[in-house]
């Protein structure tokens, strides 16, 4: 903390020192509009493109000798579901429009891509308009099971998952002690195990469910990091991701839930009778509602956040540049985001273990077995066990 | 909220259902499995070879107790025999002297027995020695003396006066 301390002033007052003495960079602003992203409004309305999903892999853009702006990436499949059924085709025929003007006819169905969003035109029109809320009017949102961006880092991930653990099952075959990066890998697997499997969900019912929890930590941590590299993957930043996620925690802890569980849940003992079908809706509307939402908003939050924060402070270089000058909002914009992005690779590492950890927690929570006939001790005290314990923490 | 509910994909939500569920069931299948499997039984074995070293600690520590109970007993015992054997030789010596004297004593009876055997035969060959010697002197004698009558009484007379022995 102390250290930071210093090295924040130290920042201060080299920015200070070069905003003074540098400004050799304010070049004029009036060029004419070639794409480059450029001023804040720009920025902002880039950010927002990138925090949603996208049909195609750009990489980098640039404007060449000719003036023209180019863009560098690769397209990905676009699989549609229409009104006159199945569409298939790649996303480079959109030619990296995002208004609408460029409309893709397949089977006999005609699609424009807006904001992100792919939609049918109806069959009268021929070109897409918008209602003064920028909201299409004559077209219709389609089924998109595109291989988007999302979806191919999703597939990136799993593909790194399974190369990394499968071999470091492959070594166990040979050896008990594995090497090389393996050594890395068996710690975590240890730890998930161990620190958020078997205490949340209880040393009886963990080895159920560790499977599910190893898979899940370690795809929105993987994830999580993917989206700090400069490919600029969202991927755990999409709400239908970690809503999908969240799902899955929702049905294994629904489905494994005990007779002990639905009964604290629908007619909770102990309380008079009177209030319990009152506790029963709070029970259901928790359960149901407040769990699943706690999980896909936070973590949805969290990345998302993140994105925007370092993408800001990296535009700190585009639009301070004439207050600051190109090298010291470049130095503000580097350090500030190098700063955010350290942080960020923390972040990653406790939304996974957060989502782990609550998913066990409220799986231990649904089969957890409590003894009414709890054992007393010589003073008639109730001795206390781990089940009762836990539920005391939550 | 309007936004967050208009980006939400219900494809991209589909997709990643679909790629969680076969990821689930390839991960436990080739790598969780495998991986905890193999991690339960390295930990087995971790806490058995523990276990294992710690009765051998156990077992030496009993069998040092038991040398050492041995060895003092052994002390024990050596301690005894040697003052047994004292007490052995001491009576011994003991025994052998009383032996001795008795032995010694016995021996110097018998010759003292001997002795007096000795003795007594010896006075009775001299006395038969100085009987026949008299005897032969008393028939010279008289053999001489007797030629006449009145040497031979002189004689008699001489010689009764001189044997007045014993």
């Amino acid at each position: 903390m102390k250290i930071a301390q210093h090295t924040l002033k130290l920042l201060c007052f080299l920015l200070i020192t070069l905003s003074g003495s540098i400004s050799f960079a304010a070049n004029d602003t009036t060029q004419k509009d070639t794409g480059e992203i450029n001023t804040s409004e720009k920025v902002k309305d880039y950010i927002a493109h990138h925090i949603k999903d996208s049909h195609d892999f750009h990489l980098v853009s640039y404007t060449n000798d000719a003036g023209e702006r180019k863009h560098v990436g690769f397209p990905l499949p676009v699989i549609l579901w229409s009104s006159n059924g199945l569409a298939t085709f790649m996303s480079s025929e959109f030619h990296h429009t995002d208004d609408g003007s460029v409309i893709v006819e397949k089977n006999g169905s005609k699609f424009v891509k807006v904001h992100s969003k792919i939609y049918e035109l109806e069959p009268n029109a021929s070109s897409i308009s918008f209602d003064d809320e920028k909201h299409p009017i004559n077209a219709n949102r389609v089924i998109d099971f595109s291989i988007t961006k999302s979806v191919f880092g999703m597939l990136v991930a799993g593909i790194l998952m399974l190369l990394l653990f499968g071999g470091l099952a492959r070594q166990y075959k040979k050896t008990a002690i594995p090497k090389g990066f393996g050594r890395v890998l068996e710690p975590l697997v240890i730890y998930v195990r161990d620190e958020i499997a078997r205490p949340n969900v209880g040393e009886k019912h963990y080895r159920k469910f560790t499977g599910y929890l190893l898979t899940v930590f370690f795809f929105i941590w993987v994830l999580n990091l993917m989206g700090l590299t400069p490919l600029g993957f969202n991927v755990t930043g999409q709400l239908a991701v970690t809503a999908a996620l969240a799902v899955f925690t929702l049905i294994i802890y629904t489905v494994s839930g005990n007779a002990d569980y639905w009964k604290h849940m629908l007619w909770m003992p102990g309380v008079p009778v009177l209030i319990r079908p009152f506790l029963a809706v709070i029970e259901i509307a928790g359960a149901f509602i407040v769990k699943p939402f706690s999980l896909l908003v936070r973590l949805f939050a969290n990345i998302s956040a993140g994105h925007i924060i370092v993408m800001s402070l990296i535009a700190i270089m585009v639009v301070m540049k004439t207050e600051l000058g190109a090298f010291g909002s470049t130095l503000l914009s580097f350090v500030l985001s190098l700063f955010i992005t350290l942080i960020e690779l923390l972040v990653a590492f406790l939304q996974a273990y957060i989502f782990t950890m609550l998913s066990a927690l409220f799986i231990g929570m649904a089969v957890a077995e409590h003894d009414h006939d709890h054992k007393h001790d010589d003073h008639g005290k109730e001795s206390t066990d781990a089940e009762d314990v836990r539920s005391e923490f939550i | 909220m309007e936004t967050l509910l208009n980006d939400f994909s219900p494809g991209l939500f589909v997709m990643q259902t679909v790629i969680l569920l076969a990821l689930i069931f390839l991960m436990v299948k080739f790598a969780w499995k495998p991986i905890i499997g193999s991690l339960d039984e390295r930990e087995s074995g971790i806490k058995a070879a523990l276990e294992a070293a710690e009765n051998a600690r156990r077992e030496m520590e009993n069998l040092q107790a038991d040398n050492q109970k041995l060895l003092q007993e052994s002390r024990l015992e050596r301690e005894n025999m040697l003052k047994e054997a004292r007490e052995i030789k001491k009576s011994m010596i003991e025994d052998a002297k009383d032996e001795a004297k008795n032995q010694a004593n016995a021996m110097i009876e018998q010759a003292l027995e001997a002795i007096e055997n000795e003795k007594r035969s010896a006075m009775a060959e001299l006395k038969n020695h100085v009987a026949s010697l008299s005897i032969e002197i008393a028939e010279k004698v008289v053999r001489q003396e007797l030629e006449n009558k009145d040497k031979q009484l002189e004689l008699v007379e001489s010689m009764l006066s001189d044997a007045k022995l014993n």
